[in-house]
């Protein structure tokens, strides 16, 4: 395959940026569009040009680390796949390209196509975990838990926090990340303990980033490589709104 | 902050103000309806101006009326804090807007159609509400009721073609709004289940077409009458 790419080029934070044109060929439809980017970065190096940064860990979806906002669509044109796991035979000989960073106010721009996802980082601190004393490994089944309220609780904890939905919505909001958050632990035993500082601390925390407010558009649940549902969102305003009337916290 | 301003001012506290007065404003938009229907009657307006009478001069519709433009203004000044801040929140705009398809169209565009009713309320208030309450209508007896003949005046009105047209473009403003508003809402009030949201869209479909419909036929049928 033969390939134009438009890739959003900044050298840091502090520079303007701008978007640079660069051509590949012969590249295997059987490829991962990260491949297909270390082939055009060992071209960039091969002529003595700086390499396009670009966030990657895993390379098998479950790490959140890759982004990449590819023609109009976080992590590209196929449902519920991230980057990574994106091939090259989703798009046709002689396509143009075009490749911007996440774009949120929370979300600077490091270099390139990397942001600082820190902000995410910083909700959890606040209360996206729960306390567990130290000690002997707890016996197998001590705490009972449903098979759906497990599947319930799962459903929530497969989001790998890697800012699609943020990436998506108008907004920049980044509620569907922090409600699956909070419906992760909130409906689940070990959760209790701090079920309503949880709630409280990691909205806060949201608001104070600068993320977005909800307009339930529903673009985070259509980009999500996880399709988390925006149903968490729902109950983290049932979550928020008790936290906030019945704590003892003024 | 007090925990009751940290909670009103976070952004789902600021969203939970939108959906109840925006439900606030959905039951308001179906009463409103029920009493215009009225116009269509072929009575020459008598029963549609005993109604108005009604309406303007019982303290306890007056009470929730005063309710009711509290409701708009407090939708309307929460509506610019949101869209302020969720601008603030991407600075810098994509080059390739985000794909179709992954939202509807009114949900993205919530503040225009908004701004569109709000325009319309301002002169729709101006032309008959404030007509009722400040302006000189001469009264009319009814078979010993006094009622003063705003049908006279919403007649006057729809026998002119532009503002027939407003209305109109008016009331298709209000159907998009509440075609994503009305399920948002329940969402927003963190209502959101398997059994139950299925049906809450669809009765939101419904009353987003069914409603400004209703109203949009009024002014058409006393213009070509
Ligand atoms: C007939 C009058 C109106 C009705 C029945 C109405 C109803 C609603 C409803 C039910 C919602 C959904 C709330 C939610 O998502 O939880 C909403 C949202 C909204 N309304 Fe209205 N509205 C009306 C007039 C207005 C006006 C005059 C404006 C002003 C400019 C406005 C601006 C907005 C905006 C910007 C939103 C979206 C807020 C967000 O989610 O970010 N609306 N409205
Ligand atoms: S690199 Fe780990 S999810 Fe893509």
């Amino acid at each position: 395959m033969n390939l134009t790419l438009k890739v959003w080029r900044q050298k840091n934070s502090a520079d303007k940026g701008g978007f640079e044109t660069y051509q590949v060929s012969n590249i295997s439809p059987d490829m991962s569009f990260l491949e297909m980017f270390d082939v055009l970065n060992e071209q960039l190096v091969n002529s003595d040009q700086d390499p396009i940064h670009f966030d990657h860990d895993c390379r098998e979806g479950i790490c959140g680390m890759c982004s990449l906002y590819i023609n109009g669509k976080p992590h590209g044109p196929k449902d519920a796949i991230t980057t990574c796991q994106l091939h090259m035979r989703s798009f046709s000989d002689g396509d143009t390209i075009v490749v911007e960073p996440w774009r949120a106010k929370a979300f600077p721009v490091v270099k390139d196509l990397v942001v600082d996802r820190t902000a995410f980082d910083r909700i959890i601190q606040a209360g996206g975990y729960v306390s567990i004393n130290t000690g002997g490994v707890p016996d197998a089944n001590e705490i009972p838990i449903s098979k759906e309220v497990a599947n319930e609780a799962m459903d929530a904890a497969t989001c790998i926090g890697c800012g699609a939905c943020v990436a998506a919505c108008k907004n920049a909001s980044a509620m569907l990340f922090v409600s699956a958050k909070v419906s992760q632990l909130a409906v689940l035993p070990q959760g209790q303990v701090e079920r309503k500082s949880r709630v409280e601390n990691m909205v806060a925390t949201m608001d104070a980033e600068g993320f977005g407010a909800c307009t339930n558009t529903g673009a985070c649940e259509a980009v999500c490589p996880k399709e988390i549902s925006i149903t968490n969102i729902a109950r983290m305003n049932r979550e928020y709104f008790q936290a906030k009337i019945s704590s003892k916290k003024i | 902050m007090s925990w009751l301003t940290e909670t009103l001012t976070s952004t789902p506290g600021r969203k939970v103000i939108m959906a109840a007065t925006g439900i606030f404003l959905i039951l308001f938009l179906a009463v409103h309806l029920t009493g215009n229907l009225q116009l269509l009657k072929d009575d020459n307006g008598e029963s549609f101006n005993i109604y108005a009478e009604f309406m303007s001069t019982n303290p306890l519709i007056q009470f929730v009326s005063k309710g009711n433009f509290f409701f708009i203004l407090l939708h309307v000044v929460v509506s610019v804090f949101l869209t302020r801040k969720n601008q603030q929140a991407r600075p810098v705009a994509y080059k390739v807007p985000v794909k179709s398809g992954t939202s509807s169209l009114s949900s993205r565009n919530m503040g225009i159609l908004g701004t569109v009713i709000l325009v319309f309320l301002i002169i729709h208030l101006k032309g008959f509400w404030y007509e009722m309450h400040y302006g000189e209508i001469p009264y009319k007896n009814y078979d010993g009721h006094e009622a003063r003949d705003l049908y006279a005046v919403v007649d006057a009105a729809y026998s002119q073609w532009y503002w027939v047209l407003i209305y109109v473009v008016s009331m298709l403003a209000v159907a998009f709004h509440l075609s994503h508003g009305f399920q948002s809402a329940f969402q927003t009030l963190g209502m959101s289940h398997v059994k139950y949201s299925p049906a809450i869209k669809l009765l939101g479909i419904a009353f987003s077409i069914l409603v400004p419909a209703g109203f949009a036929v009024i002014p058409i049928v006393m213009f070509f009458n």
